[in-house]
């Protein structure tokens, strides 16, 4: 059983708290993301339980292990690298082997895992090529096979995917997704690209200035944020502030600066006259065209402003006086005619797709 | 206009580096010229290096200049080694300061140094030996071969030691299988320039060895002033030959020991 729990773990870059009491259990055989922007000690956090840093406080197990004074070498890992640290003066089967000869494994059951492993990530025929001979998708395959072939307790992986071409990456998430289910291997990955963590993840943390923002499963964080912070990190939130004029039915109604009533279904309990953000995901707007004269809640009018158009899908990018700029996502081919820059449209969404989150803003 | 630069650098280059190779060819042609006087026209003839072939002293400082070079490039390159790991791995107080103090010996003429060395023996009681002269030579390769591993050991991937560490590799194996051959390219660079630093040097030897022990260029130093024969031609050529075999050897692995990995 490779459970790994951290508990009040702390690091420091000279003032600066990288990790800052940290408490976090990851599940035995669970796929689980750092997920954060740059400085947001996700990084640090997977250096310290791989050993490469040592915590000035708290407590890191893993299996029922205490691990935190155990050295790198004893702690049965396997680690990918942001930029794959191969060996270059080895071969790609001499790199893979590496590992199970630390372990003292004879040659000849060394040989036949480094032929399993080649076979199992598609490397079968570069056995005798040198790191610089290789793509680097096959470096990134040569650095994940090393890593897995010692079948070690825990894979750690720090943003593994980061150095591949968007193409590629997207074809090695799906591969490593699978491969992962298939090993079962607890495996702690570092990103900051939240598609990523929502991809591969089975839950993840959200991290901010060396706390944890949100632990949740992907999809569940991206529909039910707690911060506002973490709302905006894992996709485009359209949010509104204001104060609790109306609890009804489960439902609190915002009254916004400019005057507008904004409603959002919520199960925690609010107060009036409270200050609240109310944040609607831009998939769960729906736009109309023209404007809409009923006075009724989550209706606001305004102009399309800019339409980015990706293929399959359109950002439309909407002003509504006395709000910040909102974006409405929509399938491509969706709707009937046209619509233009320009243009007035209403939107409205429904209380249930809408989320009340802390009024705090973005620091 | 971009034609006419480039063709400018290359007239330019081609003038720097015949300034200093023609006079090595006039020597060397000399080498192999009949006159004792270094006249022209050429008269092809050998009788230089027969001579050198029967010239004891000759030959006995250039088998003392290549022994104290042998033996002290290994030295000073083993030394430096060490330094250059403790260097690149190890935080300590002063470090940089340290590092800024390898620079001044490499500009400090040698010629100061070896008196300063002088009087630090003789004010410490130690006459002139062997052992002085050696020591004299250890201590002007030692910055030259610290730089050279340095800039090699700065250009090695320092993750690929945490890597080995990752795969279960304790630290004397990894410095045996990782460090150690990623580094060696630097290690030799060093030994090929601490070898060239100490078979060179005129000053320290001149001022350290013994009564008895002499070495090449203070053979040839003292030829010369005693009245010039072209056998010092001929070994000149030898030591030219020689020392620029190593040279390109060298220099195609190290590049000054920066070639990445």
């Amino acid at each position: 059983m490779s459970k790994v729990t951290i508990e009040g773990m702390s690091y420091h870059y000279g003032a600066l708290a990288a990790v800052d009491d940290i408490a976090l259990t990851i599940k035995d055989g669970e796929f689980f993301a750092l997920l954060g922007p740059s400085g947001s000690g996700k990084t640090t956090l997977l250096r310290l339980i791989a050993g490469f840093l040592t915590p000035e406080c708290g407590r890191l197990i893993i299996g029922d292990k205490e691990m935190q004074h155990v050295p790198v070498y004893a702690r049965d890992i396997g680690f990918v690298f942001q930029n794959y640290a191969l060996f270059p003066h080895l071969t790609v089967e001499q790199n893979i082997a590496f590992g199970l000869e630390s372990r003292g494994m004879p040659r000849s059951e060394a040989r036949k895992r480094v032929a399993d492993v080649l076979a199992l990530v598609q490397l079968i025929g570069l056995e005798r090529r040198r790191p610089a001979q290789l793509s680097g998708g096959q470096q990134q395959r040569v650095a994940l096979a090393r890593a897995i072939v010692t079948e070690p307790r825990v894979l750690l992986l720090d943003e593994p995917l980061g150095a591949l071409d968007r193409k590629l990456r997207a074809e090695m998430q799906i591969e490593l997704r699978q491969l992962q289910k298939r090993l079962g291997t607890t495996t702690i990955f570092v990103t900051h690209d939240q598609e990523e963590a929502m991809t591969l993840a089975d839950r993840m943390a959200v991290l901010r200035a060396g706390k944890i923002a949100q632990i949740d499963a992907p999809m569940h964080a991206y529909e039910y944020p707690q911060s506002r912070f973490v709302a905006d990190f894992l996709g485009v939130a359209n949010t509104f502030t204001g104060t609790v004029s109306a609890l009804e039915n489960g439902c609190v109604v915002l009254t916004t600066a400019a005057g507008d009533p904004i409603s959002a279904c919520s199960d925690q309990s609010f107060t009036i006259g409270q200050a609240l953000a109310i944040m609607v995901r831009p998939e769960r707007v729906i736009l109309q065209k023209g404007s809409d004269a009923r006075e009724r809640v989550n209706t606001l009018n305004g102009y399309v402003s800019y339409i980015s158009r990706t293929g399959a899908s359109l950002l439309i990018h909407v002003t509504v006086e006395g709000y910040p700029p909102l974006t409405i996502f929509e399938q491509n081919g969706q709707r009937d005619g046209e619509l233009h820059e320009g243009e007035n449209v209403a939107l409205t969404w429904l209380p249930e797709h809408a989320r009340v989150l802390p009024a705090e803003s973005e620091t | 206009m971009k034609h006419l630069l480039r063709n400018t650098a290359r007239v330019y280059i081609v003038l720097a580096l015949g300034f200093i190779y023609v006079p090595l060819l006039i020597m060397m042609l000399n080498a192999f010229n009949q006159s004792r006087i270094n006249q022209f026209p050429l008269v092809f003839d050998l009788v230089w290096f027969q001579k050198l072939a029967q010239n004891q002293r000759l030959i006995r400082a250039t088998v003392n200049s290549l022994s104290i070079a042998a033996f002290t490039s290994v030295l000073a390159t083993i030394c430096a080694t060490f330094a250059a790991l403790v260097l690149a791995r190890q935080q300590f107080r002063g470090k940089a300061f340290l590092q800024a103090l390898l620079l001044p010996p490499m500009t400090i003429p040698w010629i100061i140094l070896a008196v300063a060395l002088l009087l630090t023996f003789f004010w410490l009681g130690i006459s002139r030996s062997i052992v002085t002269l050696l020591l004299g030579h250890v201590t002007v390769q030692i910055p030259f071969a610290i730089i050279v591993i340095s800039a090699r050991l700065a250009a090695t991937d320092r993750t690929l030691e945490d890597a080995a560490a990752s795969l279960g590799s304790r630290p004397a194996r990894t410095f045996r299988t990782i460090t150690l051959p990623l580094m060696l390219p630097g290690v030799l660079a060093a030994l090929i320039f601490t070898f060239a630093v100490s078979f060179d040097n005129f000053p320290i030897s001149y001022f350290l060895a013994p009564a008895g022990v002499s070495t090449l260029p203070v053979e040839i130093y003292t030829a010369i002033r005693t009245g010039f024969t072209p056998e010092v031609n001929a070994i000149s050529t030898l030591v030219f030959i020689v020392s620029a075999a190593c040279a390109l050897v060298g220099g195609r692995e190290i590049s000054f020991g920066v070639r990445s990995a």
